[in-house]
Formats: structure tokens, C-alpha cells, sequence
């Protein structure tokens, strides 16, 4: 039927992303594992080794369960060595699958040596490479999804890094926490703490930086998630703070910390596809931008 | 085309489509050229982008009114008043051509004072024989010039083109001149003014009550049609079988051809009527035909009480006037083409071998001879009946009274497999263990398999080469009836039976290549085009014979292996020839491109205009010249006036272009040739929701019904029930798909294209009948009901008709159980109702009812599905 | 040992390079027969995309995608073809049916291209942007990268390869005509040196509205757009959007800087936050 349609049948202009769950608990192990090796290369910096051995240990775990994740979400995972065929800087992907190579192996060794009590100084360059890398691990997967046509994240491009960052470094603070003894963990707690709250106020942020667009992560499935994660990051930061002296409210407040950032990458992901689906998205803003360039 | 035979002489399209890129206005009618002709489509997008008018005049909005500059949409089945309003309109102001009306048409000759017009009978033409259901058209003819009956109009009917095209035979010409004629076109009897007043009644007015199309765009299509004619402009006029399929479908296109004649526009570049045909080679297959009533060249097949003997035979169907009148050379040689040695004079060139016909054994009568096991064995190949046959649904069941069924094909198709995949198997009206028909399934080679020719809609002959020997058992058509023949002959061999004599005479010696012993095709094209008495092809029918000294298989393809070579091989590029493009392929008659091209010049010859000259008389060299094959006595000058005694084409004057009539004449008023009237008359189609508002009789007297138990037909409006049936069906194609969809439906990449079978109905109807738009429909008529899927377009609208609102529901017919893109078979709803000249089935306009929802027998098994409306 | 990739053809091609050619579909000419759709598959031995009755037009594939490289279009609009029509013929109901071959555009700025971190997606001598089958991982990057929706992962039968138009690469290196320009009957979709199609698109954009085609323009022929130019442009006779194209459609890669620097303020928000966690007592 033939009504002036402002699209073509409603269907969506771009492609949705073809992930699957498994990118999010990559999104998350990476950023995970990134500030985690930042943490154990600053605290041994600062001389504190038990916390550092400790955030190594859990670095080089989370950062060994990304490839896994990656390839299993890959069309031909049996290809995925084609990763390292080039380096391409245009590709978010490359550069970061090239870091996470670097910074895992890296993270691994540190925590080799830390274990087996040998090669002292190696290990120690190691960590150090893995703790530098650490940032960028933690950031590159925002950088990965605003390089799409996928307007809820493209258009959040200068807030989603944030997010991403801050996320990183709260759940690393909680698995760190957990992961270290009673006496070691201060550190963790505050950066899992500041981590949470930095989240909250980053997504908050990316939310009403969206304005319009940002109407996917009112809606549906993307809006329990985003609701499930800004109820647990509070509550967990609140029961951290709570758990300096009573480790069993610690030890629910960093996993519901865990649980809050998870939860922030699933609500991303969801809304990207939820706002790729909807041509709307895509098209309104593309005619607003002609229509002000006709008129100036 | 008999419409186009009985008004020009020869039953093909009168242009070829790459001329219609120079036309001024192209009026698309009957036709949707664009989803159906979309490589030769691209000539009209030329013309449009030339600045013509393009005029798409359709129930429906099609990918065509898409790219034409104007859309009129009308009534299915009411394009005779439409035209017939556009005639009226021209005569009505003088808009005629009347210099070429004068000297190129008929509208001087004075007609036989027993005539009498439906104006005069209240729809019907004088000497109807209502018992008989029939005409005696002596009375139509012309004054003192005894029309003897033409083979169209004998009662086994089915007159394809040429033969309807000599009536005139056994004229007296005097001079070239009927013996009554008043030039100034004044006479009351004359043609024209006959003419005049049979269409005084298609006032606008009138048209638009009848049709739909507003009164003022019946007076702007005629302004249009008459400011696009003339010396300086031509319109033309494209059909298909948007107009042949209906009971009156002949005269629709007779409609038209009376209106290029009387614009000038026929023989003329970017003029005349083009008749798009159908499947790849279907003007061959009329050619050298695949019907039951003509032998090749359009020659009727004789008859078993009438043509005794070959001598009468000869008479009757050679005329005085024009190139038929060399008939006994055509039709000898074709006897010598197929007995060769045994064909001599005293046996009459084996006449008698020649098998007759008795009466209809059209298509359709066959059906019913099944049905009445008179028919106990069919050979079905290249056709799929159970789905592109009208009622369908009868159809099966009369395959299933048959004793055995040869179906060759690609596929497996629904006609192959009717005996257990079929409606009826799965309502269980038919159970496969009470079917004894016994079916063998050929495969069949395709045309990348084997070589061969192809006479397209332009009677184009183009030769296409084998590029792969066919895979395992499939062979091609020429493979298994020559190899059939063979074998027929060897089980006869030695056989006294005088009956056996037509068969063991024939000249069957084709050369055979490769491991499957395929007959060489182009040793076939030789025979076709015929030899001479030295042996060697001959290069024109005019070379003909009548003695027995030359041989032909088919006289208009005369030439087309002229010296041996094969012509319709030839594929000159159209950047390195001539407009024509006259060395690509080869063009019956004679490769001429735009028939009776003469016309393009004025009686003395010279160019209508510089902008449209085609073919002229150069002084000069005394002959006829220019883009183009002349269509004519090539040093005949235009001058020229018969002697006395002329026979054949001298007996013609050299100002009259229409060289296969009687007297040389466009036919404005066909005197002979047509069985249901010399000039076209608004009928309704034999099922239609109003009466006739122009005559008191509704449809033509002349249709062939049929009816029978499982053909009724659906109670026309005024009849009891009527209003059980409200809307009109019309039925069609679409791009993505191919008639019977054995080699579209089969096929995955076009099979997803048009899934499933849908009915178009207008936002309208939708609302009226509660349809929702991708839901199910149930669509019924008195023979049938069917389930489709529902798709609302704005593309229909229903249309004002006598001053209510009438809802069309459109189908495409391509659909059955099998292949990848199914659905029932629109052809299950229409009844076997046909055109009296050449038994078309009216599968354009029938009426129907349609309700939301799957059919009940489909609930009754599966009960509703998701989706359903 | 890996090579770095760039972006810049074709100076990759140090002199092998040829001239750029590409695609300019005109969609006034277009009669919907889907023969393009068709040849594509039939030379590039694509499956079929199901056969599915979508009740949108004449439209029943939907949308390019790994199986459908040429997608035809149909909208029915109730505005006249012609604007200088219905001089009589008119009913009152006046309507067009608009009908559009969608292919990839080959962007000069090719967002697929640039996040491919497989070097899957490359740029050939012609210009034209093509997946190598052999090489794609299935990662995934390319698909919503597309500012067109045109590259997509085949998940049947477990492919899990993107796919979409080589501007069949097979040929044109060759010096043949793609399949669907090919097959067209009408001329819509011209295939050439792109400077050449650019030159003609804009001859015929001002024939069109000569003849008083309604909403007439040229869409995807401005190398100054986000894409730098399609190598694979469009006459139009509505806004983009009402085909399923983007009005004004950006290579996401172009603000890949901005990105990377909002990713490097994080990353040292991160590291700053880390070592602040770090201050304070014990314990
Ligand atoms: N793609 C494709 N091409 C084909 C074929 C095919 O199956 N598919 N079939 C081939 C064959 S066998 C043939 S015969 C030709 C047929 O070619 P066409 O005759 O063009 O095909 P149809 O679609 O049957 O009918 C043409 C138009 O007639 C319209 N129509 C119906 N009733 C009326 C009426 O009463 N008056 C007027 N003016 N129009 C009416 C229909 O709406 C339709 O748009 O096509 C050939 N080409
Ligand atoms: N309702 C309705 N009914 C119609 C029409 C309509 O418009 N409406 N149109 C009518 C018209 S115009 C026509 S022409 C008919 C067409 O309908 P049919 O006469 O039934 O012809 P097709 O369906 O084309 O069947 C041709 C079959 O031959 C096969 N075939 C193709 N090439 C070869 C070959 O070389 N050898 C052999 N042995 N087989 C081959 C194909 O696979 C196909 O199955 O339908 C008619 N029926
Ligand atoms: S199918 Fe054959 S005949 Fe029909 S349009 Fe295409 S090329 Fe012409
Ligand atoms: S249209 Fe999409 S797939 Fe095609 S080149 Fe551009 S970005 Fe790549
Ligand atoms: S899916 Fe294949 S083509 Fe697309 S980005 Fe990944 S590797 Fe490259
Ligand atoms: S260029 Fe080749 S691959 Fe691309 S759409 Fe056309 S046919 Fe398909
Ligand atoms: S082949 Fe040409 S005309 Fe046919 S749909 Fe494709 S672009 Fe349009
Ligand atoms: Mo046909």
C-alpha cells in the first residue's frame, strides 16, 4: 500500500551486529583482565608484591579466557589465526586482538614466574608490558563497536570508552578483592568501589549524552540489563564499603559488582542490536544532518 | 492472429518491435509488454525517452503503467467499447488519415444491400441461424462481388491468420477495382459511412458507463492517437493476450487494426499493430503449425466431406487477386516436400494421403473427448494442461479417463504428476488406486541441449546452436518424433494396406549425428525452405511451382536457406547495419521487417514525409526501395492498373499496399474471413456482473460454451444467482514466473522471486470483504474455489461501471502443487468458454467471489494456520 | 611476519592499479524484472534466500544479504511518475511505482574494508572492494560496520563467512561486464570507468527532469560525502530513505581518531584511578 513511507517497509537499514553472548563475557574478561594487570603492575611498583602476584594471577586468567570467547564466536573459529595475518590500524579488532595477544602472553608469563618463583626480572618486564597494555586492553572493545554503523554505540563514541574503562577497573578491584588476602586488598576495594561508581556516572553519561538514540536503553531487554547493572554496581560499591570489617557483606558486594558489569556490557550489546534493527535510528539523525546542511 | 489476417492479409504482427522506438505514441493495450516482454521493452523505453507518448490501458496497475507516461485503467473485458469510442470519435471529427483511408483501405467499397448491422438487429449482424448458432455471411459482402466463404468461417472454425486473410478470393476485380465503389466515401452503403454509423453509439458517455475510463480520457485518447498520425507522426498500438482471450477476442484486435488504418499508421515506421506472441517460438509453432486446422504456411487442412478432391481443393481456397492466388503452387510443393518421388500428378500429389478433419478437435474438445473416452491416448509435450488449461480442474479428471498419457518435459510437472499430487488426490475427490491411466514421463532435451529455430513475435526466425549434449535419457522433440517415425515406418514396412501408404511414402531421411543419432535440424530448415528442379534451395516463393517441379515446406519460410546458407543463423550486430537490421536472422515473408511497407509511401509513391520514410519507388531504377525489404512487387510501378485477365498480384493496382487480400486493401469492414461479424461489436464477456447497455444481445452469439456437468458457468448478471459471483477475475502472469511454472516454479533462484500464489484486490475491496493484506483469501466461481495469499495494492482500484462501484480481483494463473513456488491453480475457477475464431478460452474476464480465510477443504485437513486472514 | 596494511589505492598497487570503475544504476528505467537479482545468483552460484510471500509489493527477498547481492526494490507511492502529466488522462488517483536495484557500493571510504582486521576485505586493481573467501574468520566486524546494511555473515549450513557483491571481480579483471548490467534489459544499471559513469549520471539527471520525473537526484556521486563517493551511485527519483538506503551515510573509521583519543583519556583515567586506589593506608 502506498502511503508516503519514511522507510522501506520498516525494515532496518544496516545490519545488525552477529555477535553472540560470548562477546559480552569477552568485553568483559578483557576489560577484566587489562586493569587488573595495570593494578599488579602499579602495586608492585609500590612494592606491595602479595596484592601484585595476586592481580597478575587473576589478569593472566581472565586474559587466557578471551581468545576462547573470541573464537568461539567466530564464523570459522579454525581461522582464527587469520587475526595475525596483518595488522590493519584502520581495525579496531586487529589492533586489539594484536594487544590482547601481547598483553596475555605478557600477563601469563608474569604469573609464571610469580608462581614458580623463577626468572624474577623477566617476570617483572613481563608484568610491566602487561600493566602498560592494561588501559588500552581495557578501553579498545568500546573503540571496537562506536567503529560501526550502529547508532547507539557510534554516537556514544566519546562516552562509551569511559564506561568501558571504568567498568574494567571495578570488576578487576572486585575479582582482585576476592583473589588477595584480608590484609593485601585495600586497593582493590576503593578501585572497585571507585570503579563502580565511576560506571554509574559513565553510563549515565553515555545515556544522556544520547539523548534520542539512546531510547533503546529505556526499552525492553537492553533496559533490564542497564537496571539490573546500576542496582548491583550501587549496591555492591555500598556493601564493599560496608565490608572492610565484615568480609562476608565484602564478598557479596564484589560479586555483585562482577554481576554489574557484566550486566552493563550485555545492556550495551543488546541496545546495539535494538537500535541497529530500527531503521528510525539510523535514518532520522542522517536527515536532520542533510536538512541543517541545506539550510546553512 | 485472424483479427490481423481478416484486416491486413497475414495473421502475424505487422511491425517488429525494435521499430516501435520510432514511434510518436505507443498505446500498450491487452498487454503488460514490460513483465512479459522485457528485452524488447527496451524499444518502447527508448521511444518514451524520444519524447512519444506511452499509454499503458489495463484493469491493473502493472510494472508497465509503471513506465508508460499515461495510465487509463478500465473494466476487464470492456476494451471493444473503449476503442470502439476512440472510432467513433475519429470519424465523428474528421480525424481520419483520408488520403490513405481513400486509396489504401476499403471504406470506398460499396457492401451488398442484404447487410444488415446490429444497429439494425439489436446486436446481431443480418442471417443469423439461431439453431444452428451460427452466421451465413454471404449477405456481409461486397456489392456483386460474390465473397465465396473463407476457411475461417467453416464450422470446424479455428482460422489462424493467412487463409482468414484471402477472403476477397474469386473476386472480379476490374482493373483492380471492386465493381462498386464511391470514392467520395459519401454512398449510405459505403464502408465508411457503414462504419460511421456503426460506432455512433460509443459516445464518451457511453464508454465511460461501459468501461470505467472517464468520458473526457476516451476523448483525450482519441485527440492523442489522431494529433500522434499523419504524414509527419505514427502511433502504435501493442497487444497480447490481454485482448485474444476472451469470447470476442478476434474483434478487440479488429478494433484496433480499424483504427491504424483509419489514423494511417499500418505499413508505416513506428506505426502499425504489434501483436506480442507467447512462448519462444509460438509464431512458428503457427507457422508451421501445431494446430489441428492449417497445414504450414496457414493453408487450411482439408476437410473430410468438402475437399474430395484436390482440383476443388485448389478452387476454393486459391483467390483471383493478390499472392494467394498462387496457392496450388504453395500447396503442391508442401505435398513434394513431404512425399517427394511418390507425389505425382496422377495420384494428385498424394491429396489423398493427407489426413482430414471432420470437425472442432481443438484443445479443448479433446479435453471433453477424454472425459467422453472418445480420446483414450494423449501425448502431452511441452504443455502442462493441469495447470495452464481453463477449469484445470476438469482437465485432470479427463486425464485420469484416459487409457495412457505420454507426458516430455523438464520436470515432473503437475500434469506428470496429476495422478498423485493434485487438488483432487488431496481433497480426496480422486484416489490414486482408482486411476488407471498408465503415464510414461519423457524427459525432454532444452534448447542449450539441441539446435534448432525460433520464430519469435516479430516472425523472426533466429537459429540458437546446441552448447551441450543433453544429460542421460533427455532428447530433444525432433530426436523422438523422427526416431517415432522411424520406428513406425520399420513396424509397417512391407505393409499392402493402402492405409499404411501416407506414412511408408513419406520422404523421412534426415542425416543423423553423434551417439544419440540426433536428425540434423538445419537438413529440416532445407526442407522448409524448399528446392527447386535443379535440387538446389530455392530463394523466394515466387520461385513456386505448381507442377511438382519444386519443393516447400513451409512457402513464407521461402528464402530462409536461400543458397544454401543458413539466414536465420546470421547475427550481424544492429550497430553495423541498417535500421532494419536486416542481416540479423531472417524475417518471414521474404525478410521483411514492417509489412505491407508500401504503405509507407503515398499512391504515387513518394515518402509520406522525410521524418517516416521507409520503403519509396525510385523512378530511376523502376523499383521499389528504401530501409526495408519492399512489401510488394518489387519493380511494380505505383501506377500500375491490371489488364484485363490479371490474375494473382497483377491483378492488383500498384497503389494497393495489402497484398495478400482479394483486392489489395486495409479491410475497415471484413466481408469474409471472421464467423461472428464483419466490424467489432461490444459483447460482455460470457460471465460479467452487468448487461449489455448497447445492444440487446449480451455476449457474442457466437462463443463456444461448452457447457457441460463439471463446466457451468457462473449466472451472468440479470440471471438467477447472479449475485453469488460480485467481482470480476482477471487472470495473468508475472515476470518472475512462466506460464505453467515448469520453468520458473521448478527453478530456486525465480521460484523465490513470487513464492506463492496471491490475489491483487484494492484497499477497497480489502475493507469491504475484511482481506488483510499477506493473509489467506478463498476465491470461488461455479466451477471451483481456490486459497491464495492477499496482497493490497493500491496498483488496483475498482472501477465505476454504469454508475456502481465494481471491485476486480486480479490472479496470476502460473500456480500448481509442485516445485518450490506453489499454490492451487487459478485456472480450477474458469470454465472452458471460447472464442468462436480460434477457440481462445476467456481467461481475462470471468466474475468470482472472495471471502477471508483458507478454502474448507484445506481447514477441514489442516486446520488454520498463522497468517490466515 | 605481517605486513601492514593501508588503506591508500592505489598506491598499494604501485602502478598496477587500473582505472576505477563501478556502477551507476538508474532507477527511472528500472522495470522490476529482477533479472539482475537472478544473473547475480546464477553466476556467483548463490542459494536461494527462502521462499517466503512477504506481501510488500513485488518484493520478496527483502534486503541484500549473504545470499541476495542485487536487491530490487518496489514502492508504491500515490504521487504522479510524471509531474507534467494528466493533461486528461487523469482519474484522479494518480500513483508510480517506484522500482530500485540495491547492490554494495564499493565506497571509496569502505567502513567493511577498514575494520576487516583479517585483511579478508581488500581493495582490488579496479578499485572495487571484495571479501576473500579463503581468508574471511567470520568475525563479524564488517557487518555492522556497513553504513548500508550490505554486507552480511551467511550462517546456513555453517558457513559463517561474510559475503557480498566482488562487482564480479571474476569478470571485470577480465574486462567482462558484471552478470546483472549484463543481463539488464533497460540499461539501469551501467557498468564502467567511474569518471565516465559520473559524467553520464549527470547528463541524465537533467534529461529526467526535462521530462518532469518528480524528485529526480543523484544519490552516492559526491566524493565529498562520508564515503568519499560510492564506487556503486544511484539516480533516484525519492529520498534514499523510502529505498532502505541511508540519507546521509558516514565510513564510521572516518572518526576513528576521536575514538581512540576518548579511548586514551579512559585508558589514563583507568591507570590514574588505579594508582590512586594505591594511596592510603594498609589493610
Ligand atoms: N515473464 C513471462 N513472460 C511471458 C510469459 C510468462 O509466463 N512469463 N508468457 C508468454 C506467453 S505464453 C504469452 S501468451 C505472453 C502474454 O503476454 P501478456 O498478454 O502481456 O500477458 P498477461 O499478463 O496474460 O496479460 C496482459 C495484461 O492483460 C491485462 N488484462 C486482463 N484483462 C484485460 C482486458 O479485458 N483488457 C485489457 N486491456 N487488459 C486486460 C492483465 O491485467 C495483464 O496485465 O507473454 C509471454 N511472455
Ligand atoms: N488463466 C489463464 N490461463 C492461461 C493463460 C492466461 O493468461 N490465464 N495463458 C494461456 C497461454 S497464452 C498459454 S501460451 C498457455 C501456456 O500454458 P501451457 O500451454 O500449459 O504451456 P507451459 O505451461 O508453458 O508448458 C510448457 C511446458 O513445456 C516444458 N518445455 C519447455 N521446453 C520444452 C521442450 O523443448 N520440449 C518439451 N517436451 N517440453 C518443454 C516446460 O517445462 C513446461 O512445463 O497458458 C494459457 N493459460
Ligand atoms: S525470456 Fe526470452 S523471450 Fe522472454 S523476454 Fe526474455 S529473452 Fe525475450
Ligand atoms: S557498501 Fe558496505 S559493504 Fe559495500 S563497500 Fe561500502 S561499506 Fe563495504
Ligand atoms: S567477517 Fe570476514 S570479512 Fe568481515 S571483517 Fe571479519 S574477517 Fe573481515
Ligand atoms: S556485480 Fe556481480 S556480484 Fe555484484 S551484484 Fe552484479 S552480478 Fe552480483
Ligand atoms: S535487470 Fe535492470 S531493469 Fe530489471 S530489475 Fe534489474 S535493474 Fe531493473
Ligand atoms: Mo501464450
Amino acid at each position: 500500500m502506498s502511503e508516503h513511507r519514511p522507510n522501506y517497509y520498516g525494515r532496518p537499514v544496516i545490519k545488525q551486529p552477529v555477535w553472540k553472548t560470548e562477546i559480552g563475557w569477552y568485553f568483559f574478561s578483557g576489560g577484566l583482565g587489562g586493569a587488573a594487570a595495570t593494578l599488579a603492575l602499579v602495586s608492585r611498583l609500590a612494592g606491595r608484591r602479595g596484592l601484585a602476584r595476586r592481580a597478575t594471577l587473576v589478569s593472566a586468567l581472565a586474559l587466557s579466557a578471551s581468545p576462547p570467547l573470541l573464537i568461539k564466536d567466530l564464523g570459522r573459529p579454525k581461522r582464527f589465526l587469520y587475526m595475525f595475518r596483518v595488522l590493519r590500524p584502520t581495525s579496531p579488532m586487529s589492533i586489539g586482538s594484536w594487544m590482547l595477544g601481547a598483553a596475555g602472553t605478557a600477563a601469563g608469563a608474569a604469573a609464571g614466574s610469580d608462581l614458580l618463583d623463577v626468572a624474577p626480572v623477566a617476570g617483572d618486564t613481563a608484568r610491566t608490558v602487561a600493566g602498560l597494555l592494561g588501559p588500552a586492553i581495557s578501553t579498545y572493545t568500546a573503540v571496537l563497536i562506536s567503529d560501526t554503523s550502529v547508532p547507539v554505540w557510534h554516537e556514544a563514541r566519546r562516552e562509551l570508552p569511559l564506561v568501558f574503562a571504568a567498568g574494567s577497573a571495578a570488576s578487576a578491584g572486585a575479582a582482585v578483592w576476592l583473589a588477595a588476602p584480608a590484609d593485601e586488598r585495600g586497593p582493590a576495594r576503593r578501585l572497585a568501589i571507585a570503579g563502580a561508581a565511576g560506571e554509574l556516572v559513565a553510563a549515565h553519561r553515555m545515556e544522556s549524552a544520547l539523548g534520542e538514540l539512546g531510547e533503546p536503553y529505556r526499552r525492553g531487554q537492553p533496559r533490564r540489563y542497564a537496571r539490573a547493572a546500576r542496582r548491583a554496581l550501587a549496591g555492591g560499591a555500598a556493601l564493599m564499603a560496608a565490608g572492610r570489617r565484615r568480609p562476608m557483606l565484602g564478598r557479596m558486594g564484589a560479586g555483585l559488582i562482577l554481576a554489574g558489569t557484566v550486566c552493563e556490557r550485555f545492556a550495551i550489546l543488546r541496545a546495539g542490536n535494538m537500535s541497529a534493527d530500527d531503521p528510525r535510528y539510523t535514518v532520522d539523525p542522517q536527515r536532520e544532518r542533510v536538512a541543517g546542511r541545506v539550510t546553512s | 492472429m485472424p483479427g490481423l489476417g481478416a484486416s491486413f492479409g497475414r495473421g502475424g504482427a505487422t511491425t517488429f518491435q525494435q521499430d516501435l522506438a520510432n514511434s510518436d505514441c505507443i498505446v500498450i493495450m491487452g498487454s503488460n509488454a514490460a513483465e512479459c516482454h522485457p528485452v524488447g521493452f527496451q524499444f518502447v523505453m527508448e521511444a518514451r525517452e524520444k519524447g512519444a507518448e506511452v499509454i499503458h490501458i489495463d484493469p491493473r496497475y502493472t510494472r508497465t503503467s509503471a513506465m508508460s507516461t499515461h495510465y487509463l485503467r478500465l473494466r476487464a473485458g470492456s476494451d471493444i467499447a473503449l476503442l470502439g469510442g476512440v472510432i467513433n470519435h475519429i470519424l465523428q471529427n474528421g480525424l481520419e488519415f483520408r488520403e490513405y483511408v481513400k486509396h489504401y483501405t476499403n471504406a470506398s467499397v460499396i457492401i451488398d444491400d442484404r447487410f444488415l448491422d446490429t444497429e439494425d438487429l439489436d446486436g446481431l449482424f443480418s442471417d443469423w441461424d439461431p439453431s444452428e448458432r451460427r452466421y451465413d455471411t454471404t449477405s456481409w459482402s461486397y456489392e456483386d462481388m460474390q465473397v465465396s466463404a473463407s476457411a475461417g468461417e467453416r464450422e470446424q472454425g479455428g482460422t489462424m491468420g493467412e487463409q482468414a486473410g484471402h477472403g476477397g478470393q474469386g473476386a472480379a476485380l476490374s482493373h483492380g477495382e471492386p465493381p462498386h465503389e464511391d470514392p467520395d466515401l459519401e454512398h449510405p452503403r459505403c464502408v465508411f459511412q457503414i462504419l460511421k454509423r456503426h460506432f455512433s453509439r460509443y459516445t464518451p458517455e457511453t464508454v465511460e458507463r461501459l468501461t470505467g475510463v472517464p468520458a473526457a480520457q476516451v476523448v483525450w485518447l482519441a485527440e492523442t492517437l489522431a494529433r500522434n498520425s499523419g504524414r509527419e507522426r505514427t502511433a502504435a498500438f501493442v497487444y497480447a493476450v490481454g485482448w485474444t482471450q476472451h469470447t470476442v477476442g478476434v474483434q478487440y484486435i479488429r478494433a484496433a487494426s480499424i483504427i491504424q488504418l483509419l489514423l494511417g499508421n499500418v505499413g508505416r515506421p513506428g506505426g502499425g499493430v504489434m501483436a506480442l506472441r507467447g512462448h519462444a517460438t509460438i509464431q512458428g509453432s503457427t507457422d508451421i503449425p501445431t494446430l489441428y486446422n492449417i497445414l504450414p504456411g496457414y493453408i487450411p487442412m482439408p476437410h473430410v466431406h468438402e475437399d474430395a478432391s484436390l482440383k476443388r481443393f485448389l478452387e476454393v481456397y486459391s483467390s483471383y487477386a493478390g499472392f494467394w492466388g498462387h496457392m496450388p503452387s504453395y500447396f503442391i510443393s508442401l505435398l513434394k516436400a513431404w512425399w517427394g518421388e511418390a507425389a505425382t500428378p496422377e495420384n494428385g500429389f498424394c491429396f489423398d494421403r493427407l489426413p482430414r478433419i471432420s470437425e472442432d478437435h481443438s484443445m479443448y474438445q479433446i479435453a471433453l473427448g477424454m472425459r467422453e473416452k472418445t480420446v483414450k491416448g494423449l501425448i502431452c509435450a511441452g504443455q502442462n494442461p493441469a495447470v495452464g488449461s481453463a477449469n484445470a480442474g476438469l482437465y485432470r479428471r479427463a486425464m485420469a479417463d484416459l487409457e495412457w498419457l505420454v507426458v516430455r518435459d523438464f520436470v515432473e510437472s503437475e500434469t506428470a504428476a496429476f495422478w498423485y499430487d493434485s487438488q483432487e488426490i488431496e481433497d480426496g475427490d480422486l484416489r490414486t488406486e482408482d486411476i488407471g491411466t498408465e503415464v510414461f514421463f519423457l524427459p525432454a532435451a532444452a534448447q542449450t541441449e539441441k539446435s534448432g529455430s525460433y520464430t519469435n513475435t516479430q516472425r523472426l526466425v533466429q537459429w540458437h546452436h546446441k552448447a551441450v549434449e543433453p544429460r542421460g535419457d533427455c532428447r530433444s522433440e525432433l530426436w523422438f518424433y523422427y526416431h517415432l517415425g522411424r520406428i513406425i515406418r520399420e513396424k509397417l514396412a512391407g505393409s499392402g494396406e493402402a492405409r499404411d501408404r501416407g506414412v511408408l511414402d513419406l520422404t523421412w531421411t534426415y542425416p543423423t549425428e553423434g551417439e544419440i543419432r540426433e536428425p540434423s535440424a538445419e537438413a529440416v530448415l532445407a526442407e522448409i525452405n524448399g528446392f527447386g528442379p535443379d535440387g538446389k534451395p530455392v530463394g523466394a516463393y515466387t520461385e513456386l511451382k505448381d507442377d511438382g517441379s519444386t519443393s516447400c515446406g513451409c512457402w513464407i519460410y521461402c528464402g530462409v536457406y536461400a543458397g544454401g546458407e543458413n539466414l536465420a543463423a546470421r547475427r550481424k550486430p544492429w550497430t553495423e547495419q541498417p535500421a532494419a537490421a536486416p542481416e540479423w536472422g531472417w524475417a518471414w515473408p521474404a525478410n521483411r521487417r514492417i509489412l505491407y511497407n508500401r504503405a509507407s509511401a503515398d499512391r504515387h509513391g513518394k515518402p509520406w514525409s522525410e521524418r517516416k520514410r521507409w520503403v519509396w519507388w525510385d523512378a530511376g531504377t523502376g523499383k521499389w526501395t528504401g530501409e526495408d525489404m519492399p512489401d510488394f512487387v518489387v519493380d511494380m510501378p505505383p501506377d500500375y492498373e491490371p489488364p484485363d485477365g490479371a490474375r494473382a498480384e497483377k491483378a492488383l493496382r500498384g497503389d494497393k499496399p495489402f497484398i495478400m487480400q482479394g483486392d489489395g486493401r486495409g479491410w475497415l469492414f471484413a466481408p469474409s474471413g471472421l464467423v461472428d461479424g464483419p466490424m467489432p461489436v461490444h459483447y460482455e464477456p460470457d460471465e460479467s456482473p452487468i448487461e449489455n447497455l448497447l445492444y440487446g444481445q449480451r455476449s457474442n452469439p457466437v462463443r463456444q460454451q461448452l457447457r457441460r456437468p463439471r463446466n457451468p458457468h457462473n449466472p451472468a448478471e440479470g440471471e438467477q444467482g447472479a449475485d453469488r459471483f460480485p467481482y470480476v477475475l482477471t487472470t495473468y502472469r508475472l515476470t518472475e514466473h512462466h506460464t505453467g511454472g515448469g520453468m520458473s516454479r521448478y527453478v530456486e533462484h525465480l521460484a523465490e522471486l513470487q513464492p506463492a500464489l496471491f490475489c491483487e484486490v484494492s484497499p477497497q475491496l480489502a475493507a469491504e470483504r475484511g482481506l488483510a493484506n499477506g493473509g489467506w483469501a478463498t476465491i470461488s466461481t461455479s466451477r471451483s474455489e481456490i486459497e491464495a495469499r492477499v496482497l493490497v495494492t493500491d496498483r488496483m482500484h475498482p472501477v465505476t461501471v454504469d454508475g456502481r462501484t465494481l471491485h476486480q480481483v486480479g490472479m496470476p494463473f502460473h500456480y500448481g502443487p509442485r516445485g518450490f513456488a506453489r499454490g492451487d491453480a487459478p485456472n480450477d475457477l474458469l470454465a472452458m468458454v471460447m472464442d468462436p475464431n480460434v477457440h481462445i478460452q476467456e481467461s481475462k474476464a470471468a466474475t468470482c467471489n472472495v471471502r477471508p480465510g483458507r478454502r474448507a477443504a484445506h481447514r477441514r485437513r489442516r486446520g488454520p494456520e498463522p497468517g490466515a486472514g | 611476519m605481517a605486513r601492514i596494511e593501508t588503506e591508500s589505492w592505489p598506491a598499494t598497487y604501485d602502478g598496477a592499479a587500473r582505472e576505477r570503475v563501478g556502477f551507476f544504476t538508474d532507477t527511472s528505467v528500472c522495470i522490476g524484472c529482477k533479472a539482475c537479482e537472478v544473473a547475480c545468483k546464477e553466476w556467483n552460484l548463490l542459494p536461494e534466500d527462502g521462499f517466503v510471500f512477504t506481501a510488500e509489493s513485488y518484493d520478496n527477498t527483502g534486503a541484500l544479504g549473504s545470499e541476495t547481492w542485487r536487491h530490487v526494490a518496489f514502492i508504491e507511492q500515490d504521487v504522479p511518475l510524471i509531474e507534467t502529466a494528466g493533461d486528461g488522462d487523469d482519474d484522479g488517483n494518480p500513483m508510480r511505482w517506484l522500482m530500485s536495484s540495491d547492490v554494495c557500493k564499493h565506497c571509496t571510504s569502505a567502513a567493511c574494508l577498514n575494520v576487516c582486521p583479517t585483511g579478508a576485505l581488500f581493495r582490488t586493481e579496479l578499485g572495487t572492494v571484495v571479501v576473500q573467501d579463503d581468508i574471511c574468520n567470520g568475525c563479524g566486524m564488517c557487518v555492522p560496520a556497513c553504513p548500508f546494511g550490505v554486507i552480511a555473515r551467511r550462517e546456513r549450513d555453517g558457513d559463517g563467512r561474510a559475503w557480498k557483491c566482488t562487482l564480479c571481480y571474476d569478470r571485470t579483471k577480465d574486462g567482462l561486464t558484471p552478470a546483472c548490467a549484463a543481463a539488464c534489459p533497460t540499461e539501469s544499471i551501467q557498468y564502467g570507468p567511474l569518471d565516465e559513469l559520473r559524467e553520464r549520471a549527470a547528463q541524465r539527471l537533467q534529461s529526467v527532469q526535462q521530462q518532469g520525473f518528480a524528485g529526480a537526484r543523484l544519490y552516492g556521486e559526491d566524493p565529498g560525502d562520508g564515503v568519499d563517493g560510492f564506487g556503486a551511485f544511484f539516480l533516484l527519483l525519492d529520498e534514499p530513505q523510502v529505498y532502505g538506503l541511508p540519507p546521509d551515510p558516514v565510513d564510521p573509521t572516518k572518526r576513528l581518531g576521536e575514538m581512540w583519543g576518548a579511548a586514551a583519556a579512559a585508558g589514563a583515567a583507568l591507570a590514574l584511578g588505579v594508582a590512586a586506589s594505591l594511596l592510603g593506608r594498609r589493610g
